[in-house]
């Protein structure tokens, strides 16, 4: 009896710790940490924990290097993270390697409010960059120019031009230390049209022209590589005028008040968004996620809280006010109008292709 | 006694087992226990380091990708003679088209592009936009059809470079990292002049490290010198001064320096304020090479006094007395007698420090700017940026090819029976 009564409890025990562990799930969801996260957390993470008191969202701040320790994770077989954030072009390059899953993104993404599929509320073609479809945008983001008000006088840089120019504009600058961006910058300040940038960047001589035009200013650039650098350089005012990105700035003028205004002209947009590792293992809670957490109403939340654009069509007409600071962030945001008027549009397969070309020989530049 | 006792009776044991044996028993039981106490960490250090390092090496000339993901190409194109300046035959086109549909069926494309991009660039998007077209491709002729489909496939230099890295194992990799490729003939040669950048990295990292070395002799000698003849009171002042630091986390010493020597900086306005420098020339001592040697000479001085402090502290001060009786002065008796007993600790201190110096990757990568920045910098941006693993793992194994070299050196000039660290 006593024996009897000894397995029926452990038998309760063990039924019990099951249903414990099927319905607590710990999600680790990888991103870049810093005031991107906690943007994060507030628009998504903490209501769909509120919602599903299972679930509890582990935060790993390291998606700078996501797609090297992604990639580790892969091929050693044991995925531990559940969710990535990444800029498009790591997404392309993760999906290519099979190192995510590829998605239906009608059957896994919330529609509209008004019912249209999330295939056509997504901004065109963002949920199939490259030809992939491993990637779901949350936000477009761009890297754009700072300068210090208070150091450019009466004539504040308007043009791209002026960033190259240091007679108009004398002092130091910082530019990102990498290729991408830079190269299409020197040839739009060189005298390219935007839209012919990649045509010329294609051929030996639009590569030489782009570096000439860089060489121009070289000795005057400060070269950063994480994105909170350049508004730390402005502020210091070790440099007039950066390359950030547009969040960071953001941040740095209505935040912290610092003398900085923004430069638009050519902004180089990007985008950054989701991607589940392939072999995730809670791939069920991920998806619930994701459905909520991408839909229009999160991603007109986050916006609240960064200036960063929603990716989804219907959610821009929601963006609102700063949920702190209460100031529109519209007119902050780089997909609005009057911002977006000179855009760069990245070229994703030309970088694929260029990608490493051009690396070296900008390593290799910057070491002469 | 003696000789007797050796050649006729053996000495044994109580329980008749020779005396020699018994003894070589225990022993090796000790020793095996021993042995049994170390295996854990043993164990551990194989696992968690020795494997994931040469792991890592082996990276360095691995390209299993290549036959891996173009079976059937690999064994057609072996008849094929690159030199023979027509194309592969139908046959090789045939396993090709066979070969991407199935890699585009089970997603192993996207690496093979990548790998062949580093030697081929364009290789990346003619293998992606490849894989989706090819997928149509039923029926021959496939040499036509897949030139059809991206004229590149028409181009005798995408299928060199496939001969060539059809073998399972790859020098590409160890080109790259000393600024040599392979030309159009397939022959070796060095990178154009605008993307040689490797061998002057080595060397820059080698200078740069050698000169924090000196800094480091240079100033953490006297230094040392003080704690050990100064009386105790005062010189654990000074060892705390020197710890303290080094106990300060690593990356807010490097910060603090950017504070301090950047333009706007602490160091340049007390300058300015003094009248040594007018606003606007402020001089940069940060984000090039002055930005480095400063931060890591101060981050690497403790791995200099420590050994040095170990060494001198054991030299007996009546040998500088004896000197000075003997009619030395005090310049000559530092000189040829107290300096000769400290190269042990020098050696030790110096080999530490440029060891590590070769291998610092933060500090270079936040103060470093575009001239002070060491090839580990490279190493590390291969890894988690442009995911080239295998150039990273070749240069690791330059670097630690370098380090060894350095070793042998040193074990030749000083010998490494003469390094004291305590």
């Amino acid at each position: 009896m006593r024996r009897l009564f000894h397995s029926v409890s452990l038998a309760a025990g063990a039924a019990l710790l099951t249903t414990g562990a099927a319905n607590a799930v710990d999600l680790t969801i990888v991103s870049w940490g810093g005031a991107y996260t906690a943007s994060q957390q507030k628009a998504y993470h903490e209501p769909y924990m509120a919602a599903n008191p299972g679930v509890t969202i582990i935060n790993d701040d390291s998606a700078a290097e996501g797609l090297a320790k992604l990639r580790a994770q892969v091929e050693a077989g044991n995925v531990t993270w559940d969710l990535v954030d990444m800029v498009a072009s790591d997404a392309i390059t993760a999906c290519d390697e099979g190192l995510a899953m590829e998605i239906d993104a009608d059957k896994v993404l919330a529609p509209a409010p008004d019912g249209t599929p999330a295939s056509q509320d997504f901004f065109d073609g963002t949920l199939t960059v490259g030809g992939t479809n491993c990637f779901i945008p949350q936000i477009v983001y761009s890297t754009t120019f700072g300068y210090r008000t208070d150091k450019v006088g009466s004539n504040a840089p308007t043009t791209i031009a002026d960033v190259f120019d240091l007679e108009k504009f004398p002092g130091k600058r910082a530019l990102e230390k990498k290729p991408i961006n830079n190269l299409e910058w020197a040839l739009i300040a060189d005298g390219v049209p935007g839209d012919k940038v990649y045509e010329v960047l294609d051929t030996p001589e639009g590569v030489e022209r782009a570096f000439a035009k860089l060489d121009t200013i070289k000795d005057q650039v400060i070269w950063w590589s994480k994105g909170a650098v350049p508004p730390q350089l402005l502020a210091d005012g070790e440099v007039v005028i950066a390359s950030a990105y547009n969040g960071r700035l953001f941040n740095a003028i209505a935040v912290e008040s610092q003398p900085i205004a923004m430069m638009w002209d050519w902004q180089a947009f990007d985008l950054d968004g989701w991607v589940i590792p392939a072999g995730a293992k809670n791939l069920n809670a991920v998806t619930d996620y994701l459905y909520y957490a991408t839909d229009t109403q999160r991603l007109a939340d986050q916006a609240k809280f960064i200036s960063y654009g929603p990716a989804r069509k219907s959610s821009a007409p929601l963006v609102g006010k700063h949920a702190d600071l209460g100031i529109d962030m519209k007119p902050h945001m780089p997909t609005d109008p009057a911002n977006a008027k000179n855009v760069l549009q990245f070229d994703y397969v030309w970088w694929a292709d260029n990608r490493a070309d051009m690396d070296e020989r900008f390593n290799a530049w910057l070491a002469q | 006694m003696a000789d007797t006792g050796s050649s006729a009776a053996v000495m044994t044991t109580s329980d008749g087992i020779p005396l020699k044996v018994s003894l070589q028993r225990a022993l090796r039981r000790s020793r095996r226990r021993a042995f049994f106490l170390v295996l854990p960490l043993l164990a551990f250090l194989t696992i968690s380091f020795v494997l994931p390092i040469f792991d890592m090496l082996f990276r360095s000339v691995d390209n299993t990708i290549v036959p891996q993901n173009l079976p059937s190409v690999v064994k057609a194109i072996e008849d094929w003679d690159p030199k023979a300046s027509e194309l592969p035959s139908e046959a090789v086109y045939e396993a090709m088209v066979k070969d991407i549909q199935i890699g585009f069926e089970e997603k192993t494309l996207g690496s093979l592009a990548r790998r062949l991009n580093y030697d081929l660039t364009g290789s990346a998007s003619l293998f992606r936009k490849s894989g989706r077209r090819a997928s149509k491709i039923e029926g021959a002729p496939y040499k036509e059809q897949l030139i059809e489909v991206d004229e590149d496939w028409g181009d005798p230099a995408i299928w060199n470079l496939i001969k060539r890295e059809s073998d399972s194992l790859t020098a590409s990799y160890f080109l790259s990292a000393v600024d040599m490729r392979y030309d159009e003939q397939g022959d070796i040669a060095m990178q154009p002049d605008y993307q040689q950048i490797y061998l002057k990295l080595f060397w820059r990292t080698l200078v740069m490290s050698a000169i924090i070395t000196g800094l480091c002799i240079l100033l953490g000698y006297p230094v040392a010198y003080l704690m050990a003849t100064l009386p105790l009171r005062t010189s654990n002042l000074l060892m705390i001064l020197v710890l303290l630091p080094f106990w300060t986390s690593l990356l807010v010493r490097t910060t603090a320096w950017i504070a301090l020597l950047q333009t706007q900086g602490v160091l340049n306005d007390l300058l300015v304020a003094v009248g040594v420098l007018s606003d606007d020339g402020r001089i940069r001592m940060i984000y090039n090479q002055t930005g480095t040697i400063v931060a890591m000479t101060h981050i690497l001085l403790p791995f200099m006094i420590l050994p040095l402090y170990s060494v001198m502290k054991t030299i007996p001060p009546s040998y500088m007395r004896a000197a000075r009786s003997m009619g030395a002065n005090p310049f000559t008796a530092f000189v040829r007698v107290y300096m000769p007993n400290t190269v042990a600790g020098v050696g030790a201190g110096s080999i530490l420090c440029f060891i590590l110096a070769i291998g610092y990757y933060i500090t270079p990568a936040l103060v470093g700017g575009q001239s002070g920045t060491l090839i580990s910098n490279f190493i590390a941006d291969h890894i988690s940026v442009t995911l080239n693993w295998g150039l990273a793992a070749a240069l690791g194994v330059i670097l630690l090819g370098l380090v060894m070299l350095l070793y042998v050196i040193y074990d030749r000039i000083v010998g490494i029976d003469n390094m004291k660290l305590g």
